[in-house]
């Protein structure tokens, strides 16, 4: 069958299920909305985090990322999933316990103060929606590079899609349709990683084939990929540090507590019935992470050496440009894809040095993409990797929506400006929220403002220098003080931005960035976005010195801390 | 369902901080260590075709990070059940 017809189908058939189980799981209490009546069990709700956590960035981008950076792109693949220890031990079962709705309503009680709360919605607001608006980007992507019809209305479909479970179901329609989406986006990941890892090594087990040799030689995979590399005048792909050790050190770090802080990954551990799910259930969403997290450095790492192979197929031997292979020709037409033949030989010469380099563009996301077509795998394992990508793109979408719109009705209405509504009304008001959300978010992927390419990863450090260290003290410390911690959020958060924004201009206008975007200026050499962790350290130590200064907490506060450590007993979400 | 006494809670979340403090050790060593730090002196090993430090950052650190969380859970399970403070 023609690809074209088989992306159609296999894409229709993915949003057919999705719709399905908007009818089925639609939430009919404001319990069912937030936490899907926090009754979905600690194995499914580990399947709905990896889809809420894994993106579009994670499915399209991550393992370009890495066969360009090499061992320095390590700091994603250990960044973003550590981060599940610390969630798993620091915060999730302590939430759970506390077991009400949103991140912002545990702030505000801990730090009895409505301030706290609103100074968290701002910062969950700030942090995700810089996020949600590269979702919108990837659905509109995904559908434009793969079903070819026009960006905006690819957006406006999956924005219809989301419409319909995230409004219905709430919590409750999204947990269902995010565990659909975890089995197709790991099907459309892992498939296509299998056959190239059988055919370069023989082994299909891409995480044992990256460690394999070579079929029908001797030489290993990596050994060979490095001396290739090297040959070309680009670093040894296994040593490639990135900057420094020190700046590595950082950007794991700050990714790591990043991932913790997260609203939209916090909330998911609401909806399990009890405290000793929240615990295994976080072990179950990093296992279904780690299958496509240790994948995908070995797709990144046989996509490039594929890649080098198809354009110089031996030592001096070039590939003829008039005679390069379809796929070449497709992703030229999308622009990832770019030659520039700069000594009129009509060979495609590729190396590190820019005089004589004629690949002049080679998109990082084409490690993704294309690889089922550079290793000529069957179409339906293409339209896959667009369902795939889509379903990534989807499920954290709505993770994030859910959590700003719950952010809005739960706690600016329902906790500031009306607490007295009712629970229909409540209801109704965090559909409304929902809807609006939705329609704010899809605006701002048809017109994603300046600033938008570079906030993905700084999201990861407003989350560590704000969230997680508020909620981390808000649990071990009964001691931390309302005037502490808003003053360590708003300090932590206020660095980080300061330090991005010296560096990359004023919500990332170029001109204004006062002391350049160039290493020599930076602190220690930590680049802007592994920044996070500096902002974190800054809020400790401004909401500990804030607290000794200030009179402690009330008794009540004291008891509140003392219960969420233990997991028997009355839990606070009695009232709702 | 028990109510703890002062000192039961203490000596509760005592245990349950010394397991997490332990278990952290080895989150940082797998990770910023062997991943980062001593990558160098690792890559000197060989498993396979991987340098021992690469296949850390690339591969184990994730490994270890799941059998961390699941081991924390199941000895959490069984401090649980010492102390009598599970959800029923």
């Amino acid at each position: 069958m023609e690809l074209r017809t088989l992306s159609y189908l296999i894409v229709g058939a993915t949003f057919a299920l999705y719709l399905f189980i908007a009818f089925w799981a639609r939430a009919n209490s404001t319990r069912d909305f937030y936490i899907a009546g926090a009754g979905v069990h600690p194995i499914s709700n580990g399947m709905a985090t990896a889809a809420d956590w894994m993106s579009a960035a994670s499915f399209i981008s991550m393992a370009g990322m890495i066969a360009f950076m090499g061992y320095g792109g390590s700091v994603f693949l250990m960044g973003w999933t550590g981060g599940y220890v610390i969630l798993a031990m620091l915060l999730a079962p302590y939430l759970r316990k506390y077991g009400k709705f949103t991140v912002p309503e545990f702030i505000g009680d801990r730090y009895y103060s409505k301030w706290a709360r609103l100074v968290a919605v701002l910062c969950l607001i700030i942090c995700s929606v810089t996020y949600v608006i590269g979702q919108m980007k990837g659905v509109g992507v995904a559908f434009s590079r793969f079903l070819e019809v026009e960006y905006a209305t690819g957006l406006l479909v999956g924005m219809c899609i989301v419409f319909m479970y995230a409004v219905l179901g709430g919590m409750k329609g999204i947990t269902y349709t995010q565990i659909a989406q975890y089995c197709v986006l790991i099907m459309a990941y892992t498939i296509p990683a299998i056959f190239i890892s059988l055919q370069l090594t023989g082994n299909p087990l891409p995480q044992l084939g990256l460690g394999d040799t070579l079929d029908g030689s001797e030489v290993y995979l990596l050994d060979k990929l490095d001396q290739i590399l090297v040959d070309l005048g680009f670093n040894e792909y296994t040593t490639d540090v990135r900057l420094s050790t020190l700046n590595m050190f950082a950007y794991t770090l700050s990714l790591m507590i990043g991932t913790a802080g997260l609203p939209h990954v916090i909330i998911r551990f609401f909806t399990v019935p009890k405290v000793k799910d929240a615990r295994t259930s976080a072990g179950w969403a990093l296992v279904f992470i780690a299958i496509l997290y240790t994948t995908a450095p070995a797709v990144g790492a046989m996509a490039r050496l594929n890649l080098i192979q198809t354009i110089q197929p031996s030592e001096g031997v070039y590939l003829v440009y008039e005679e390069r292979p379809q796929w070449f020709k497709h992703w030229e037409t999308t622009g990832l894809l770019k030659f520039e033949d700069k000594n009129n030989d009509g060979l495609i010469q590729y190396s590190a040095d820019p005089a004589t380099n004629d690949m002049v563009k080679i998109d990082r996301d084409i490690m993704v993409l294309a690889n089922p077509e550079i290793a000529q795998l069957p179409n339906w394992v293409i339209a896959l990797v667009a369902a795939g990508g889509l379903a990534a793109a989807l499920s954290t979408a709505a993770g994030l929506l859910l959590a700003i719109s719950s952010a809005i009705s739960h706690d600016l209405l329902k906790g500031i400006v009306a607490p007295k509504i009712s629970e229909k009304q409540e209801l109704a008001a965090s559909r409304l929220a929902m809807a609006f959300a939705v329609l704010g978010a899809g605006y701002l992927g048809l017109n994603p403002p300046g600033f938008a390419a570079g906030t993905v990863a700084l999201a990861f450090g407003l989350a560590a220098s704000s969230i997680f260290p508020a909620l981390m003290m808000g649990i071990f410390s009964d001691r931390i003080t309302k005037e502490g911690a808003i003053a360590g959020m708003v300090s932590g958060i206020g660095v980080t931005l300061f330090y991005v924004f010296q560096h990359k201009g004023i919500m990332f206008v170029p001109d204004t960035s006062f002391l350049g975007d160039m290493q020599p200026n930076w602190f220690f050499g930590i680049e802007p976005n592994a920044f996070g962790v500096i902002g974190a350290i800054v809020n400790f130590v401004v909401a500990m010195v804030v607290s000794r200064m200030t009179q402690a907490p009330p008794k009540s506060v004291q008891n509140l801390v003392a219960s969420i450590r233990i997991p028997a007993g009355a839990s606070a979400a009695r009232d709702h | 369902m028990a109510r703890l006494t002062e000192q039961q809670a203490k000596a509760y979340w005592r245990r349950n901080v010394s397991l997490m403090i332990t278990l952290l050790i080895i989150w940082f060593v797998v990770s910023f260590g062997c991943g980062i730090l001593f990558f160098d002196f690792l890559n000197q090993f060989q498993i396979g075709g991987y340098e021992l430090g690469f296949w850390f950052a690339q591969q184990g650190s994730i490994f270890t990070f799941v059998i961390l969380i699941f081991y924390y859970a199941w000895r959490m399970a069984k401090l649980d059940a010492e102390f009598g403070v599970e959800e029923e």
